[in-house]
């Protein structure tokens, strides 16, 4: 029995999340100016009024102490005159109504302004990216991408909304206070205002430190948010494995971790409170045992005293704003810093100022002298001189990184040659308009994505403007009905990424019933090997075949079945083209083809 | 109440903290309402009163008191958070070992993004209602009773003068709450379709570009982006809306205040000091009311969040172990299944139908069918993924029931189609089913065998080299040689391979094919495939049809069977004769 107890050792390094993100970064001023660049389209609508109001409603707020303590106190209700008393009612009265006009003002501008700024930077940002090219894509991981888009604009947005506005009137705030308590009672100002640094350096030290533990708690969170993620998918191996005990170890010490971290960040936290009251506290001794005695020395009123109490009580709050926006800012730099990163990065290729539309191609390819490399020192493709008629089929083979890809990427344009031209009709493609090119070529993609939605959505994917009776037609054409027909709504079935509604095999046909909506001139095949039964590879086949009928094709291939119909098979290594011809042709000439062939069968065979 | 104590057990051990937190809240609050007295006091006794005297001693006592306040907040503060993350804490560890003995029945029903969320948010609502919740009530009530009745003891009238404007402010707050709750759902409802665009936009990106619809997808995704920013806007507008007002009847609160406490302290009924300190308790009965409703919803959300933990917790675990199964230490690899019938769920067809055949110990079998014909399943029930619905499965003659479940599945090893491996080290990776008994060089001899090694060899960091998410990216075959590595390491009696190759391509198969060829020596195997090729040497193939055994025999016999089998074979196999012709 004593091998099912599992060996106790702690399992606490079986798997590793790494956090690579900086939470915040130092002040940098050229970014803080890019940033408030997005606001500059509201400079003259929205951003006035929002400050204007914002002025006014603090104004308001300094007047009524003033108008409270001072004048009703000392005034009216000390010297009994009740007349004046109901007129400074009245005052206040009014002063209170402004106040609401501006506080509704003020909240629906300042939301409106920052929504429609992040809305602006959201758009560019995704915009921005939809125009990258695929090396982008293929040196980032979808999470980090996403981190950026979702993530990082949302963090912005409390700065947009309130952060920067804030600023400015917490600072006309506060040295509103200070000039108005110097203006009442200088001496005791003075003796009040000793409490100023105490609550800065509250509002900034005790901040940091309570502000970086939080930061480990959510960095704690992340990893630990990380593996319940992969626990989740993987558990099927993990039980298949019966490795339950051994991940429970693991995750029991990161829940550990977890709780210490935060323990320690709630600690920190809990000494922020008091320690803020502690210091109003200490103002507060001041003012009663120093202003008792500049009262009784008739040095100040009491109305004096009592003004002097209500700002005091209003002083942490335009402090502790300000160490909440300095924060703020530390979090948009990196945020911005990351954004800023991807904006910066250029599409490949782009339209010469004089491109000229390409509308109907007939799909001849010809690459003259064509010399590619993605980085300087790995050249992808070295001279290649290659024709494709219109409406041939032609195969590309080679192992991982021959060419075949980079080929089909300079036909789409996705690069642009370093050295010779690729001409579609006879056209070079930098001359052209690059939409219209795009347009009229069509990838099909080993693992078709499926978006959530409809069935009929999916299709549609293909051409947007299509009906519903095209896209059926489309699904017809290349036998993707039949399955169709069959699912509970047919083509109103909802799906989504990674459903299991649909096998592979349907999800090829469907990206084919795309492709035939899309109506391109040249397709380009990167061929599934995805696990696929024979009856429905026969499908495939022959949708395949109808897909093709008329237009230029170029496949990516790694069936020989498919292979062998082409019209013309090109052989890649390196590079270089190393034979090409038809099936029968290149068999003949006993190259490195027929190499190729006879290892397949001799997998088969043995 | 009651989804609460089903949770009992999660934090009534940590009670202690939360009565402690509970008594220096009330500590904190009665203290708090001291400071409007002592400025009655300064007003009306010191000042007006000339009692200069009295300084020192108020100055002394209110310094005394703001340091117990300062203590007791800490504590009521820290004791109250930390009682919320102990709950929390606990509760994650039974959730993690919950989910990892939940069955595959559970988790084909189930969706990662629904049940990250419970673990994440639900937990998390979970803590905040713990840590604050609960606390921030009592304080709410305790302030708004203790101030009350310092006002009633200043001047009845003026209190209740002031008491005037309460309800209205009540029903102020009673709206809000009722129209920014939708509100803010639809925030977060639309943030959410916003998220889920961006993340199928980025992760379907290819599929995007092969169509250029960067276009299109920019108008989906400014619609949602627009919807979005129009829903804050809609809620910035009820706020717009209902806390100005709240703060404008508060402001009347002071209005009524100032001018009837003025008539009074002008006509003698009322010291000036405590008009002032009226001014300081007015406003925490105000704010704490206006919060309220807050907390109220605090309440109701954790008792959501309460109900969907218990919906994981309290799910059924329906693959059981017995009191004293059987632990033998080896399993000689005798698979026999006994009229096996399975249906997965209720309204499902059946997936396997009366199913019988005898693997001995060491054989190949084969298992041929379209997609979902029941090959998977068969092998998924030797494991006790599923139970069957009748029928038994015998491994070397004992029912699979028997089995200590460690034991039965650390016998059998899986590769499947789709190879899933962790972030963590390749090493870590190979050595995932043993983790504590295995040294380096048997890993490297796992890898060796499985074709592994000369790529892992070429990677920067070799066997160290990270794997995930922000690790290293390595392609489909790579994986799938990491995971054949991996079934080799535990030394598995039975050995199930689940379409390994078909999803890397033709050279790299051939080279699997030679891996796997050297894994299945003295091993049971279960061969699933597609393609004939790769199961053309199995001592016996199950041809399957919608759950039943159509056709079996070996590969020569089925050949001439003129079943299934057959057209399969003619269909892979014309193509072959085809090019062999032209090759002669």
């Amino acid at each position: 029995m004593e091998n099912l107890q599992y060996n106790k050792k702690k399992h606490t390094k079986r798997f590793h999340y790494s956090q690579d993100q900086a939470m915040e970064k130092p002040f940098d001023w050229a970014q803080i100016r890019r940033l408030l660049g997005f606001m500059k389209p509201y400079s003259k609508t929205l951003l006035p009024g929002s400050i204007v109001t914002m002025l006014l409603s603090t104004i308001i707020r300094l007047l009524i102490p003033i108008l409270i303590g001072k004048v009703a106190i000392d005034m009216a209700i000390s010297s009994g005159d009740t007349r004046f008393l109901i007129y400074l009612v009245i005052v206040i009265g009014v002063l209170y109504v402004l106040n609401y006009v501006a506080n509704i003002l003020r909240i629906k501008g300042v939301n409106i302004l920052g929504q429609h700024v992040i809305y602006d930077l959201r758009k560019t940002l995704f915009s921005h990216i939809q125009h990258l090219s695929h090396r982008f894509f293929d040196t980032r991981s979808a999470g980090s991408i996403l981190v950026r888009v979702l993530n990082d604009i949302n963090s912005l947005q409390e700065l947009f909304t309130n952060g920067i506005i804030n600023l400015l009137t917490d600072s006309v705030m506060l040295i509103g206070i200070i000039a108005i308590l110097f203006f009442l009672s200088p001496k005791l100002a003075l003796a009040v205002l000793i409490i100023l640094p105490l609550m800065f350096f509250i509002s900034t030290r005790l901040r940091r430190s309570i502000r970086r533990s939080w930061q480990q708690v959510r960095m704690q969170k992340s990893r630990m948010n990380s593996h319940l993620n992969e626990a989740i998918q993987g558990i099927r191996v993990t039980q298949s494995y019966a490795q339950e005990p051994e991940n429970t170890d693991y995750f029991e010490a990161l829940n550990r971790d977890n709780f210490e971290s935060e323990r320690i960040a709630t600690k920190k936290s809990a000494y922020f409170g008091p320690f803020v009251e502690l210091s109003n506290a200490v103002g507060t001794v001041i003012l009663i045992a120093y202003g008792a005695h500049l009262i009784l020395s008739d040095q100040i009123e009491i109305g004096t005293f009592v003004t002097f109490a209500f700002f005091l009580g209003m002083f942490w709050e335009p402090i502790s704003r300000l160490g909440q926006i300095y924060n703020q800012l530390l979090v948009a730099m990196a945020s911005s810093e990351r954004i800023f990163e991807f904006l910066d990065e250029e599409p490949n290729v782009e339209n010469r100022k004089n491109a000229k539309p390409f509308p109907n191609i007939k799909g001849d390819i010809r690459f003259e002298k064509v010399v590619f490399a993605y980085n300087s020192d790995r050249i992808a493709l070295q001279e290649i001189d290659l024709h494709m008629e219109a409406g041939q089929t032609v195969a590309l083979v080679g192992h991982t990184g021959s060419g075949k890809s980079t080929i089909a990427n300079l036909i789409s344009r996705f690069y642009d040659p370093t050295a010779g031209a690729v001409k579609i009709d006879g056209g070079d493609l930098r001359d052209v308009r690059l939409q219209d090119v795009r347009q009229q070529i069509s990838v099909v993609l080993q693992d078709t994505f499926v978006f959530s939605g409809t069935i009929m959505e999916n299709i549609r994917f293909g051409n947007p403007k299509a009906t519903d009776e095209q896209v059926r037609e489309a699904a017809r054409i290349v036998g993707a009905d039949d399955f169709i027909q069959r699912l509970a709504d047919g083509y109103e079935t909802e799906v989504e990424e990674r459903g299991n509604i649909l096998s592979a095999g349907e999800r090829q046909l469907l990206s084919f019933a795309r492709t035939m909506l899309a109506d391109p001139r040249i397709i380009i095949l990167d061929e599934a090997t995805a696990s696929i039964d024979t009856e429905t590879e026969l499908k495939i086949q022959h949708a395949l075949k109808t897909l093709l009928q008329g237009r230029t094709a170029i496949m990516i291939a790694h069936r020989l079945s498919t292979i062998r119909e082409a019209d013309n098979i090109i052989v890649l290594e390196q590079g270089r083209i190393l034979e090409q011809g038809n099936h029968m042709a290149l068999m003949d000439a006993r190259g490195k083809y027929y190499e190729l062939v006879k290892t397949q069968f001799q997998s088969d065979e043995k | 109440m009651h989804i609460f104590k089903k949770l009992k057990d999660f934090y009534w051990p940590y009670r202690r903290n939360f009565y402690l937190s509970l008594l220096f809240i009330a500590i904190v609050t009665a203290i708090t309402v001291v400071y409007p007295i002592i400025l009655q006091i300064t007003i009306d006794d010191v000042v007006l009163g000339n009692q200069y005297n009295l300084i020192p001693i108020i100055s002394a006592g209110f310094v005394i008191l703001m340091i117990i306040k300062g203590i007791a907040n800490f504590l009521q503060q820290y004791l109250g958070d930390l009682f919320g993350v102990q709950t929390v804490f606990r509760m994650r560890n039974s959730l993690y070992q919950k989910l990892q003995r939940l069955s595959f029945t559970y988790y084909d029903n189930a969706r990662t993004g629904d049940l990250m969320s419970r673990l994440t948010a639900d937990v998390e609502g979970i803590r905040f209602f713990l840590s604050a919740g609960v606390g921030q009530f009592l304080r709410v009530v305790l302030l708004i009773v203790i101030s009350l009745a310092v006002m009633f003891a200043y001047s009845i009238p003026l209190a209740l003068v002031t008491m005037v404007s309460m309800p209205f402010l009540a029903v102020v707050v009673y709206r809000f709450d009722r129209r920014v709750h939708p509100a803010f759902r639809n925030i977060r409802t639309s943030l959410g379709v916003l998220n889920t665009r961006v993340q199928e936009n980025i992760s379907g990106m290819n599929t995007v570009k092969s169509l250029s619809r960067e276009d299109f997808e920019i108008d989906r995704f400014t619609d949602n982006n627009s919807t979005y920013r129009d829903n804050y806007i809609f809620t910035s507008k009820v706020w717009a809306k209902f806390f100005p007002l709240m703060e404008l009847i508060g402001n009347i609160c002071m209005v009524v205040l100032i001018s009837y406490g003025g008539y009074l302290v002008i006509s003698g009924q009322l010291e000036l000091g405590a008009l002032v300190a009226f001014f300081s308790l007015v406003s925490y009965i105000l704010g704490p009311l206006s919060n309220l409703g807050f907390i109220i919803n605090m309440f109701s959300q954790a008792k959501a969040s309460g109900e969907r933990l218990l919906e994981v917790l309290e799910a059924k675990e329906d693959i059981k172990q017995l009191e004293q199964p059987i632990g033998t230490r080896q399993i000689s690899g005798h698979v026999t299944f006994d009229r096996v019938s399975l249906q997965y769920a209720k309204d499902d067809d059946m997936a396997l139908k009366e199913i019988s055949f005898d693997a001995p110990p060491g054989k190949i079998i084969g298992l041929v069918g379209g997609t979902g014909s029941g090959k998977t399943s068969i092998t998924q029930l030797m494991t006790r993924f599923y139970e069957p619905t009748s029928g038994d499965i015998y491994i070397d003659g004992k029912p699979v029931q028997d089995y200590n479940l460690r034991t039965l599945r650390q016998h059998i090893g899986f590769v499947l189609q789709e190879a899933f491996l962790f972030s963590t080290t390749i090493k870590e990776n190979i050595a995932y089913g043993n983790p504590d008994n295995v040294s380096f060089d048997q890993i490297v001899d796992a890898a060796k065998r499985a074709q592994a090694h000369d790529f892992i060899m070429e990677l920067p960091n070799q066997y160290d080299t990270l794997l995930g998410e922000r690790g290293m990216g390595l392609s489909g075959g790579q994986k799938q040689r990491i995971a054949i590595a991996r079934a080799l390491l535990i030394d598995p009696s039975i050995l199930i391979l689940d379409d390994a190759t078909s999803a890397v391509d033709m050279q790299t198969e051939v080279k699997i094919q030679k891996a796997l060829k050297e894994v299945m020596k003295n091993r049971t195997t279960f061969i699933i495939a597609h393609r004939i090729s790769s199961v053309k040497h199995a001592d016996e193939i199950l041809v399957l049809d919608e759950g039943e055994i159509a056709e079996r025999g070996t590969h020569d016999f089925l050949l001439r069977n003129g079943g299934l089998y057959q057209r399969i074979y003619d269909i892979q196999y014309q193509d072959q004769k085809a090019i062999m012709r032209s090759a002669q």
